[in-house]
């Protein structure tokens, strides 16, 4: 672990430039797709990949250099491109980050189970196997795939002020899903998969409930395709946790990105309908509501000790009993807006430089048990699984449909439906949180796929969340 | 900030990695190895300013080994030092050789065996980063422009232990940005391709200022309901680009998962005036596939009706079709639409009263098999009556499908088409384009 460390302080020690402040982020990333469609093995899809990005700071301007070329010389070239580019942009450039304080902080940081080994190749794939083949024969189940992802990374970072951080992580990504086709509607059932990724070890599978799972989720494929749409109307929505974290992503993570309230997506991503000076005001949601930036949780997909500007992370609240505290935005974001943030300043890999992003984002759990949640609901729907996610650029106006839905009557939960839908608007929608389930309903779970950014990033992201129940949202079924 | 234009190097150097390993390579062992690289200038804008700058120099390949009816894919970035990149290369040779023996034999595994040989290099000059910046910073004074330029040239290659080899690289710039009235309303342009001239980018931002005054007009607010609706090119590649993901896949449609399995099913069409092809040639993207097939032009849809699905090797050895140069993902990258014959000058005339939208946004599937979809209007969305346009439009959500959008609801596709080269830079720059009408519907359902 860490090998390139010492010959990487050397060459980074040995650079020269100009610049007021430089530093170095070198990324080591490797892993493996694995999967078993329909009892067959698919090839292995192995990777290596290893970079570093310069970042100078001239006179208040910061650029950037990106390198395959890790040599002294590449490095070399690397920071005086970056150099070059900041003082040729001072006339252009939006920022002046003169004032603008950098980390100095020195520390290591590891997945948990880090020196524990992962199954090997061949246990992995007989465990696919396995699984593929526990999946029921039925002529309506068409297609059905069982899969394992697995991403080392190390990185390294290195400043001119003295930063030396190092975190080493593996992060798990297990996955299986079953579609079922009766000659005219198909419904796929999953687990894991984008709904669910953790740091950690050969742990992760069993906590993803993997093993064993082929036969019920095959089962509920086919009870989909059995049941009746989704009714239309207002009813009482009980999302269950693998629902929740892209209701969290989507409608409070993404609007509280301080780089979009700053305006620097508003070509791409979107802006938000928060604005800055909502901030200790705004009643967000109702006071059952609590949101907090996390990175304490070990085995959740965005823990870590510092982000990739060298910031020390810590938990904070940004919602708390429903009002709007502190948005998710870097030391960059902060310095420019004048507010507190959280360390959530992250790149994707070493050719991308870092931005706002998601970390952990969670839900803090409450004090109903589930049965409790369904038996306070006269007229209300379960729904489990996202599949389908649509919002506006401002992140207010939103559809969310689900693979799962059950419907709610007087307490009880009555006949499985298929293809539920609900929408509504993040505004109003929060305010409408009526019962927060406890700590036994409360999930880890992440996504390896948020997408933001120019250039386009893609990056891990964790949200943790309990049982949530919502009073009189609009839900609906599918067919054209 | 002059671009380096290392296409010749990239092409030597990859050549000489294929040689290693053909060289490496023991009986009965084949391969195949991909390439990709680019030098890329990337600048992001806000507020008619530079906010991040940088430079990005990458470079991988991607290795199957084959033996005995097994494989495995490698991917390794490359440094550009010779010597470090046969290293590497060797050293993932030897972890597929130590995989491979773990694996059943694959049934689906199919290569081509034919040493086709393809070359394609357009090298035309990039303008200097800093002189562009120059230009879209003057030209945005006064103005709140957000965006991002990419520039740069982009390598592709290929080679097999079969004597396959391909080349392919291009010098592109795409300068993709918005321009943002005090109300926050806002129109979207771009100005993307070879050869920078600084007319021709002075044109495109002029008619993105002119759209910019309409947007100062107060805002209508309209309620759910239907509409009659004109979507420009770029909303209607937003349509296709999620129809594109699994819609024309072999697999998609054979596991019931494509959109657009009911159309391949012969149970749905759309209108007889829908008619679209993958046209790779003369498009941006590589004349072969990463997984080592020449690709040729496709006729996905004809009049209305499914034809041609895009097939992967493996797909054509599990389903008994013939691979036709689709990725592993089979996905169009270069979709062109047939024209129609209403001319751009008589849209708003034809659509009377009713939407005009510039882009949508965020689509995403209500009924993926009854390929009913949702997304939202962004960017320069205007309430029309008796022909002339009144008022932007604040962001509504629609919620339709595609086989009444682009079938029964379908009244006329525009003459004239827009070249839509794509921006999107996860991981690597893009080379994938779309050639698009505009579309006139009769009915939109709006929602929320």
């Amino acid at each position: 672990m860490f090998d390139f460390h010492p010959q990487l302080k050397q060459r980074f020690a040995a650079l020269r430039t100009g610049a007021d402040f430089f530093s170095l982020r070198y990324v080591r990333e490797s892993g493996q797709y694995l999967s078993v469609r329909k009892n067959v093995a698919e090839p292995p899809s192995l990777r290596r990949d290893e970079g570093a990005m310069l970042t100078v700071r001239v006179n208040g301007v910061e650029a950037y250099a990106a390198t395959n070329d890790l040599s002294q010389t590449g490095l070399q070239a690397a920071l005086e491109k970056a150099e070059q580019q900041a003082r040729q942009l001072k006339p252009h450039a939006l920022l002046d980050l003169r004032e603008q304080r950098v980390s100095s902080d020195r520390a290591d940081y590891f997945s948990p189970n880090l020196d524990q080994p992962f199954p090997s190749l061949s246990e992995c794939y007989e465990l696919l196997d396995a699984e593929s083949a526990a999946v029921p024969k039925d002529e309506r189940l068409v297609n059905w795939q069982v899969s394992i992802g697995i991403t080392h990374v190390e990185q390294i970072y290195l400043s001119s002020a003295g930063a030396e951080l190092r975190q080493a992580q593996r992060f798990v990504y297990p996955g299986l899903d079953v579609t079922a086709y009766d000659g005219n509607d198909s419904q796929t059932r999953s687990l894991g998969r984008e709904n669910f990724g953790q740091q950690g070890g050969a742990d992760v599978i069993n906590r993803c409930g993997l093993i064993g799972a082929g036969p019920k989720v095959a089962d509920q494929a086919l009870q989909l395709l059995l049941a009746p749409n989704t009714p239309q109307g207002p009813r009482d929505l009980l999302l269950m946790p693998d629902q929740m974290m892209l209701q969290i992503h989507e409608s409070i993570g993404h609007p509280l990105e301080l780089d979009r309230i700053l305006g620097d997506e508003r070509n791409y991503a979107g802006t938000s309908f928060v604005k800055a000076q909502d901030f200790g005001h705004l009643q967000y949601g109702s006071k059952l509501l609590n949101v907090t930036f996390d990175p304490d949780i070990p085995e959740q997909l965005a823990s870590y000790g510092h982000d990739d500007d060298g910031v020390a992370a810590t938990k904070q609240f940004l919602i708390k009993q429903g009002l709007l505290l502190r948005p998710l935005g870097g030391a960059l974001s902060q310095f420019r807006a004048g507010m507190d943030g959280v360390a959530n300043s992250r790149a994707c890999s070493w050719n991308r430089p870092p931005i706002d992003r998601m970390a952990n984002l969670n839900i803090e759990p409450g004090d109903q048990p589930l049965a409790q949640l369904i038996g306070n609901i006269e007229h209300g729907i379960l729904m489990s699984t996202n599949r389908s996610w649509s919002i506006d650029d401002a992140r207010n106006k939103f559809q969310f449909g689900c693979e799962w839905g059950q419907l709610i009557e007087n307490g009880e939960l009555k006949g499985v439906v298929k293809n539920p839908n609900y929408r509504g608007v993040s505004a109003q929608f929060w305010k409408s949180l009526s019962a927060v389930g406890d700590a036994d309903t409360f999930q880890v779970l992440g996504t390896p796929n948020c997408g933001k950014g120019e250039p386009n990033q893609v990056i891990r992201v964790g949200h943790a969340s309990p049982a949530c129940v919502f009073s009189h949202i609009d839900v609906f079924g599918g067919e054209a | 900030m002059p671009l380096s234009n290392p296409a010749n190097s990239q092409a030597e150097s990859f050549k000489a990695l294929v040689k290693g390993l053909r060289e490496a390579i023991r009986e009965p062992e084949q391969f195949t190895l991909s390439y990709g690289a680019e030098s890329s200038a990337f600048v992001r804008f806000n507020h008619g300013k530079v906010r991040q700058a940088g430079q990005v120099q990458q470079a991988s390949i991607g290795l199957k080994l084959i033996s005995e009816g097994r494989h495995a894919d490698l991917d390794i970035t490359l440094t550009g030092e010779a010597q470090v990149d046969q290293q590497r290369l060797a050293e993932g040779l030897q972890q597929l050789r130590e995989t491979l023996p773990l694996l059943p034999q694959d049934p689906y595994l199919l290569l081509n065996h034919n040493g086709w040989q393809s070359n394609n290099v357009q090298a035309h000059p990039l303008p200097d980063t800093e002189h562009v910046v120059g230009l879209i910073t003057r030209a945005a004074v006064g103005l709140d422009l957000v965006g991002f330029y990419a520039a740069g040239p982009i390598s592709r290659g290929f080679a097999s232990s079969a004597g396959a080899f391909g080349w392919h690289q291009a010098n592109s710039f795409n300068f993709d940005f918005s321009l943002f009235h005090e109300n926050g309303q806002a129109v979207k342009a771009s100005y993307a391709g070879h050869d920078w001239s600084a007319d021709s980018f002075t044109r495109r931002f002029s008619q993105a200022r002119e759209q910019l005054e309409l947007l100062g007009r107060p805002l209508r607010t309209l309620a759910p309901g239907q509409y009659r609706a004109y979507l420009a090119p770029a909303a209607l590649e937003e349509i296709m680009g999620l129809l594109s993901w699994g819609g024309f896949s072999a697999q998609s449609i054979a596991s019931k998962s494509s959109p657009l399995q009911k159309l391949y099913a012969g149970d749905q069409s759309f209108s007889p005036l829908v008619s679209i092809d993958e046209r790779v040639s003369g498009s941006l993207s590589p004349a072969f596939s990463g997984e080592g097939y020449p690709r040729s032009d496709l006729k996905l849809i004809t009049q209305g009706r499914a034809d041609a699905q895009l097939v992967s090797s493996r797909s054509a050895a599990e389903y008994g079709l013939t691979a036709n140069g689709a990725s592993g993902y089979e996905a169009p990258s270069a979709l062109n639409m047939a024209a129609g014959t209403l001319p751009d000058a008589d849209v708003l005339k034809q659509l009377g009263t009713g939407l005009y939208i510039s882009n949508l946004w965020y689509l995403n599937y209500s009924d993926q098999p009854g390929a009913r979809m949702t997304g939202m209007t962004r960017f320069a969305t205007f309430w029309v009556e008796n022909g002339k346009i009144q008022a932007p439009v604040s962001t509504m959500r629609f919620d339709d499908s595609a086989f009444s959008l682009l079938g029964s609801q379908l009244e006329a596709l525009t003459q004239e088409r827009e070249l839509l080269l794509s921006a999107s830079t996860y991981s690597q720059r893009a080379t994938d384009s779309a050639l698009l009408p505009g579309a006139l519907v009769s009915k939109l359902t709006l929602t929320l």
